[in-house]
């Protein structure tokens, strides 16, 4: 018998001469002690801003009125988003966009080849002015805002008002927080699961993070809300329809968060959901110079930094993509050709699909890759910035199903490759983050090509 | 025992040195229950920019900074928050591992002035096993506000240990944390925890235990901590003694493994 096995025997022996519950007793006596020295320790003198607290936590974690609230913040702060971002985007494209045709014109007049000019100026930088000109913008004014209901403490009470939902789905109830916190980044949602001891429920709660949109993609789905779903409404009603196509979204996001754990807690990962108590953290007011160095330092600098750094090298795949023919047809017409019939099926085309394809390093910057592949293989000629939506719908053949499938396969998608890599850390196990890719990305397909289906069963396209 | 001088100017003695971790000669853990600022006390001795956020399980990792006061360097270890040194999920074991096995030399317990019962749970499970203890009475301003008078005098006289009033997102106190911190790990103060032993057949099971332990890996920290766990039926505690895992485990907080990066900060997000 080893030395290690010789003590578990002594300690079970020694278990059996000592009383059932000593465990218990002694638990039971730290508490009692914990308690009469915070009774010495703490005076409580008439508290009124005490019961502020709990005032507001009445009603922003009632039952009836919480989910409520928590909507109209959502609304709220992507509308104030919608109206601010517009017009400094159109400023920073114009602006970039004049720079390149200087940059470019000068290039010509010194005599370089037309394939640097184009590689360089038509390519590389403009696949960095259109990640700037469109997601700096709303970064820069719904990071702060984010941050600030971040800092005051209001995250945690979404968590409280949604917690039921994913224990009816057999899920953990924290993972009401960790999906809180992949709105903000799904790779540190992930990472976050790790508050949730159950290995079940904590597979679930990774599996599932990427269903809603994280702060990189959010900035996609406002544009895309403000530019595509927008465009089909009247002017006077477009930054209500954008918020409120958002608001939708996001509320389809936390449904397949909900539904696809339901699905996975009666298959593969079978079992009861868990108990646990959530807690509610006090209000605190927030420190105005901690939320600009968070949110613009922290969140909007590093993930504009990741897209430039992806953008890049897209825009340049992009250039070559569009300027390489084979029998007198661009490769990216070829390529786009080819995915159509895919992409039709599922209410997108096949440039769209082209652009996923090239975006996924970062998938957040699809929709400037998108407008880049447009633009870059001649078959979209000016920039009309205020018009981008009239022009596809024109030039393209873009109806409002494609709009709404657009923002859906932006929604359900693959993770992002930091988020896939961080899920097989986290894991260990190729086989789940590989299934991770399958769900999402599967889910992504069925939801647009229903959507589809339908629209044009009903005639609506 | 000591003067909590508010006023004085002790700051400047505090340097904070960032990720210079290369030589540092003391080892100071920052624990804590959830959400008690302790990533705030973290960022404001070491210059770091931990991501902090009113936000219970913030720190899932164990993050590392350094800085220097009155010319001793000293590495800070922020641990994630835990309510106790018996939880099983993976970010509370990352804290019970370090305190257990990382063999600080000072432990700050970082506690929640607005709601300490709660948090002394936690302040005496980890007298249980050492003596080189400071509590932090953190967020003095919000139990003002809330109305709370705590005297931190009362507290340092039950625990046995010093018990500092600071604010940490003001900086209230910090030079007084520190000086009496300093002071617990050269032994000018004297520390007398408070313990709750149990009964005398439990204290003796676990004696002739830890003993036994103690023989089978040398230089173990707290055997007690393992014959408790033991007696107690542990099966983690039990399966890691079959596999011998004790070893690795300490080994393993001793190497400045998960220093403070950005991009831990950022995706444990945090």
């Amino acid at each position: 018998m080893t030395q290690a096995e010789q003590i578990l025997k002594k300690a079970d022996r020694l278990r059996r001469e000592l009383p059932r519950n000593f465990r218990d007793e002694m638990v039971q006596s730290l508490y009692d002690e914990a308690e009469r020295i915070a009774r010495r320790a703490v005076q409580e003198r008439e508290g009124r801003s005490y019961d502020l607290d709990q005032k507001i936590d009445r009603i922003v974690t009632s039952p009836i009125f919480g989910l409520p609230i928590m909507l109209l913040l959502l609304a709220l702060v992507i509308w104030i988003t919608v109206i601010g971002a517009n017009y400094p985007s159109e400023w920073l494209a114009n602006g970039l966009f004049w720079f390149e045709n200087q940059a470019a014109t000068l290039f010509e007049r010194w005599g370089a080849p037309w394939w640097l000019t184009g590689f360089l100026w038509h390519g590389v930088y403009r696949g960095l002015a259109w990640v700037v000109s469109v997601m700096l913008p709303p970064m820069a004014i719904f990071f702060p805002l984010f941050t600030f209901l971040e800092d005051l403490g209001y995250l945690p009470r979404v968590a409280f008002n949604m917690d039921w939902l994913f224990k009816k789905a057999g899920a953990h109830g924290k993972q009401s927080l960790t999906m809180a916190m992949g709105f903000g980044c799904n790779a540190a949602g992930v990472v976050a699961t790790r508050i949730i001891d159950s290995p079940r429920e904590r597979l679930i709660a990774i599996l599932t993070n990427n269903f809603v949109p994280c702060n990189g993609r959010f900035p996609t789905l406002i544009m895309l809300g403000t530019i595509f779903v927008a465009a089909n409404f009247p002017p006077a009603l477009t930054s209500f329809v954008a918020a409120g196509s958002v608001v939708a979204i996001v509320m389809i996001g936390v449904f397949f968060t909900l539904l696809i754990s339901w699905l996975l807690s009666r298959t593969v990962l079978k079992g009861e959901a868990s108990a646990f108590t959530l807690e509610l953290p006090p209000y605190r007011r927030p420190n105005l110079g901690r939320i600009l160095y968070t949110s613009l330092i922290d969140r909007t600098i590093f993930v504009l930094w990741r897209a430039i750094t992806t953008a890049a090298p897209a825009g340049a795949v992009i250039w070559l993509l569009a300027n390489i023919s084979v029998g007198g047809v661009s490769l990216a017409q070829h390529i786009a050709g080819f995915l159509d019939p895919l992409g039709w099926l599922i209410g997108l085309d096949g440039v769209i699909l082209l652009a996923y394809i090239i975006a996924i390093p970062a998938n957040e910057i699809v929709v400037p890759t998108m407008l880049m592949v447009y633009l870059g293989t001649g078959m979209m000629i000016d920039l009309p910035w205020d018009q981008l939506g009239v022009i596809l719908v024109e030039q393209h053949g873009w109806t409002l199903l494609t709009a709404i499938n657009l923002m859906l396969f932006a929604l359900l998608h693959n993770p992002c490759a930091t988020t896939i890599l961080t899920i097989y850390k986290e894991t260990g196990s190729k086989k789940w983050a590989t299934f991770s890719v399958v769900i999402t990305l599967g889910t992504a397909f069925l939801v647009t090509f229903l959507t589809a289906s339908l629209a044009r069963a009903f005639g609506w396209v | 025992m000591n003067d909590h001088c508010a006023t004085c100017a002790a700051f400047n003695q505090l340097e904070q040195m960032g990720l210079t971790l290369d030589d540092f000669d003391r080892v100071v853990a920052l624990a804590g229950n959830p959400n008690t600022g302790k990533s705030t006390l973290f960022n404001a001795l070491t210059g770091l920019k931990q991501h902090t956020g009113n936000w219970p399980g913030k720190t899932v990792t164990r993050a590392e900074g350094g800085f220097e006061f009155n010319g001793v360097r000293y590495k800070l270890v922020d641990l994630p928050g835990t309510y106790s040194l018996l939880s099983a999920s993976q970010d509370e074991e990352v804290a019970r591992d370090f305190i257990l096995f990382g063999q600080p030399d000072c432990v700050i317990v970082v506690t929640d002035a607005t709601a300490l019962e709660r948090n002394l749970n936690l302040v005496l499970q980890v007298l249980e096993i050492t003596d080189k203890v400071v509590v932090a009475v953190n967020m003095m301003d919000e139990a003002r506000r809330k109305g709370l008078d705590v005297d931190p005098r009362a507290l340092a006289r039950d625990l046995g240990v010093p018990a500092v009033p600071i604010s940490a997102r003001t900086g209230e106190g910090l030079s007084a944390l520190l000086r009496t911190m300093a002071e617990v790990i050269e032994g000018q103060i004297r520390t007398q925890p408070r313990r709750v032993h149990g009964t005398p057949a439990f204290q003796r099971a676990v004696a002739e235990l830890a003993a036994e332990i103690e023989a089978a890996i040398p230089g173990i920290p707290n055997a007690r901590w393992v014959a408790i766990r033991l007696l107690d039926g542990d099966e983690r505690v039990r399966q890691a003694l079959l596999n011998d895992e004790f070893p690795q485990l300490i080994a393993r907080q001793r190497q400045a493994d998960v220093r403070f990066s950005n991009k831990i900060s950022l995706e444990g997000r945090q």
